[in-house]
């Protein structure tokens, strides 16, 4: 008797999971209708082009300010490369300061916020309409974008606000408001403001949306079509659970299961390219004819550069600022030192990580291409190389891992799942510290925001990737917007610790703990 | 020269032991005591943002609990029976840290305690004490 009564609850759970889904199909249209109509303008604002030309405007602003920041501070990702790996081993970390954030959690933490599906589902996107090109120029913007991270990080750490009772806050809004005051310039109060604004749609976007999106993608590739509305409604119990709930413990497993899972990732990729080794030589040439010549993808070389460029920035979020807010916690006398450690962060991301993804999908020949000509053909709108199997965004990198290592889609989906969830704690995390640095501290405005973003979820994993993809990237490039503006006015302050800490390096008066 | 012992201390039955036998031993042979209590803490382990923020607010607290609840009520006790006694908190890899303060302090002995019985806390302090027979800087003493 006892038998029956959970079997007549699981009949009528799939009753209703049965009229739920005939009638979510419907849901899902009419989400995805809303959000496209409603935030098309934001969109067009941001990606608009230089006058006259195709390129969009932020992606020039991005690159030069990396270019400025790297010539600045005298190709700092290279210069302090190895002092960087020093201070994360903890060569430099006072004993007596055990049981404090080291540089090492710090640079984790704001790893798991950045390596997600950007690594996956947004290299795919980006040698899919940029093509192999693309890859070279993304790895030039991650090598470039070492530089922005190290100035706003080092700012991050600087200004940061640091309470009584003992916890601290940090980013970019406390940087342009104290830092501008500093100087004795106007309206960092203004830019704070601003940024917290686009901060918290960023959260809600590329942090939120764009990760429910491909989560569900990957999720129907391998089990087949069902409503986006499910799996939102799923995920965003489990967000609810922990940021609202403080569910502790499902964080600290993502936590523990995320840097594993990327470990896997890398490792695999690399299998897979020494399976083909003797197309690895092929592959790069792919890479450099492509940056130069676009291959014949849409939009030919510039059309490589955008993409790559763009994917780099999403990825890697180098210049957003959200960087700065995560590595602002660390225990440290010297701001600086947290500057060196964040420089390694878009080098991990996508230096290693997303470049593994891009070769993986060229060397497994998922681009189609003419035989006679070399030129990538292209899908019947022109717009992105035809694939294998018509796939994009994760599902390309998923056929491409696939192809090799049948099987690996599995792992892919767990991989998926688990980057996505990790990246949304994080940027509940950004976001929620940018919602309280407008409307104040306090537990029920805090469970305002949280129960929006959690709202965002499911209608991340309802809309159209198209629609959703659009929105994450402009709000992510609206806080750069913002954050650069900053980052010019206050660098000669980061040169000046960079200068000081530097010589006192040399001098032998900072010196290693043994 | 005089005896200076080394003793592992969180508040355990064990630990307890250990102490006691220390003590004694001090007491005849005119030591003196170096009571250190090890938070267990890897530089390299993972924290959420949440945490990250709050580990500063959460490292101070556990200091100060460690202070009042273990670490103060044994110096009024030990000093009253007229041992030199001297106490030290922090965090780090068990076994290594107390080696490294038994070297630094120049302790001559050192004592724990061990459990046999299989507990989550024995686990924990058993492998402390078999660590510590391996790399121990002076005689290790482990008390049942």
């Amino acid at each position: 008797m006892t038998r029956l009564v959970p079997t007549a609850v699981l009949a009528a759970f799939f009753t209703v999971l049965a009229a739920v889904s005939a009638s979510a199909q419907s849901i899902d249209e009419t989400i995805n209708g809303l959000f496209a109509s409603s935030t098309g303008w934001f969109v067009n604002l941001i990606f608009s082009n230089f006058p006259g030309t195709t390129f969009p405007w932020i992606v020039g602003w991005l690159v030069v300010a990396a270019t400025v920041f790297t010539v600045y501070f005298g190709l700092i990702q290279f210069r302090a490369f190895g002092h960087a790996i020093a201070l994360v081993k903890g060569d430099y970390s006072d004993p007596n300061d055990a049981g404090e954030v080291s540089h090492f959690q710090a640079l984790a933490t704001a790893l798991s916020g950045t390596v997600g599906l950007g690594n996956i589902a947004g290299v795919a996107v980006a040698v899919s309409i940029g093509g192999p090109g693309a890859t070279f120029w993304m790895i030039l913007a991650g090598l470039l974008g070492m530089a922005s991270k190290f100035t706003e990080c080092t700012l991050g750490v600087k200004y940061r606000n640091e309470y009584e009772n003992g916890t601290v806050s940090g980013g970019p809004m406390y940087y342009l408001t104290k830092g501008f005051a500093e100087r004795g310039i106007p309206g960092g109060r203004f830019l704070a403001i601003m940024f917290s604004i686009f901060c918290i749609l960023g959260a809600l976007g590329g942090g939120n949306m764009f990760q429910a999106n491909q989560a569900h993608a990957q999720l129907t590739n391998v089990f087949g079509e069902y409503p986006g509305f499910i799996t939102g409604v799923i995920f965003a119990g489990i967000v609810f659970a922990v940021i609202v709930g403080g569910l502790k413990s499902i964080a600290r497993v993502t936590e523990k299961v995320v840097p594993i899972m990327g470990v896997i990732y890398v490792g695999t990729a690399l299998i897979i390219i020494l399976m083909n080794y003797d197309m690895i030589g092929w592959a790069f040439g792919q890479i450099f004819a492509g940056a130069f010549t676009g291959l014949g993808v849409a939009g030919g070389f510039v059309g490589a550069l955008i993409q790559g460029f763009r994917r780099a920035a999403f990825s890697n979020e180098a210049g957003v600022g959200s960087a700065a807010i995560a590595h602002s916690a660390v225990r440290t006398k010297e701001p600086i030192t947290e500057g060196f450690v964040s420089l390694l962060e878009p080098l991990i991301d996508t230096v290693v990580v997303c470049t593994m993804t891009a070769l993986v999908i060229i060397i497994t020949g998922q681009l189609m291409s003419d035989p006679d000509t070399g030129l990538y053909l292209l899908n019947e709108a022109g717009t992105a190389i035809r694939t294998v199997g018509d796939n994009s965004g994760v599902a390309l990198t998923s056929a491409a891992f696939s192809s090799s290592i049948s099987g690996f889609k599995y792992v892919l989906v767990l991989a998926v799942i688990l980057f996505a969830f990790s990246t949304m704690i994080s940027w509940s995390y950004y976001g929620l510290k940018a919602w309280t640095y407008l409307f104040g501290e306090g537990k029920g405005k805090e469970i305002t925001f949280k129960t929006i973003f959690c709202i965002f979820v499911i209608i991340g994993a309802s809309a159209n990737l198209g629609p959703v993809i659009d929105f994450s990237d402009a709000a992510i490039f609206a806080m750069a917007v913002v954050n650069i503006i900053g980052l010019y006015v206050l660098m000669p302050i980061v040169r000046r610790e960079l200068n000081s800490y530097w010589s006192r390096l040399k001098s032998g008066e900072i010196k290693k703990y043994t | 020269m005089s005896e200076k012992f080394v003793v592992g201390y969180d508040g355990s039955d064990v630990s307890k032991r250990a102490l006691d036998f220390a003590v004694a031993r001090a007491k005849a042979q005119g030591g003196s005591i170096l009571i250190v209590h090890v938070l267990e803490w890897s530089p390299y382990s993972f924290l959420t943002p949440q945490e990250i923020e709050e580990r500063h607010a959460r490292r101070t607290e556990e200091l100060e609990r460690a202070e009042t609840a273990l670490m103060a009520p044994l110096k009024k006790t030990i000093s009253e029976a007229g041992i030199p006694i001297d106490t030290q908190i922090k965090y780090g890899h068990v076994a290594k840290t107390l080696c490294d303060i038994a070297k630094k302090e120049g302790a001559t002995q050192m004592v724990i305690g061990r459990d046999g019985d299989g507990g989550l806390s024995t686990r924990v302090f058993g492998s402390v004490a078999g660590s510590l027979v391996q790399v121990a800087p002076v005689p290790c003493t482990i008390v049942p």
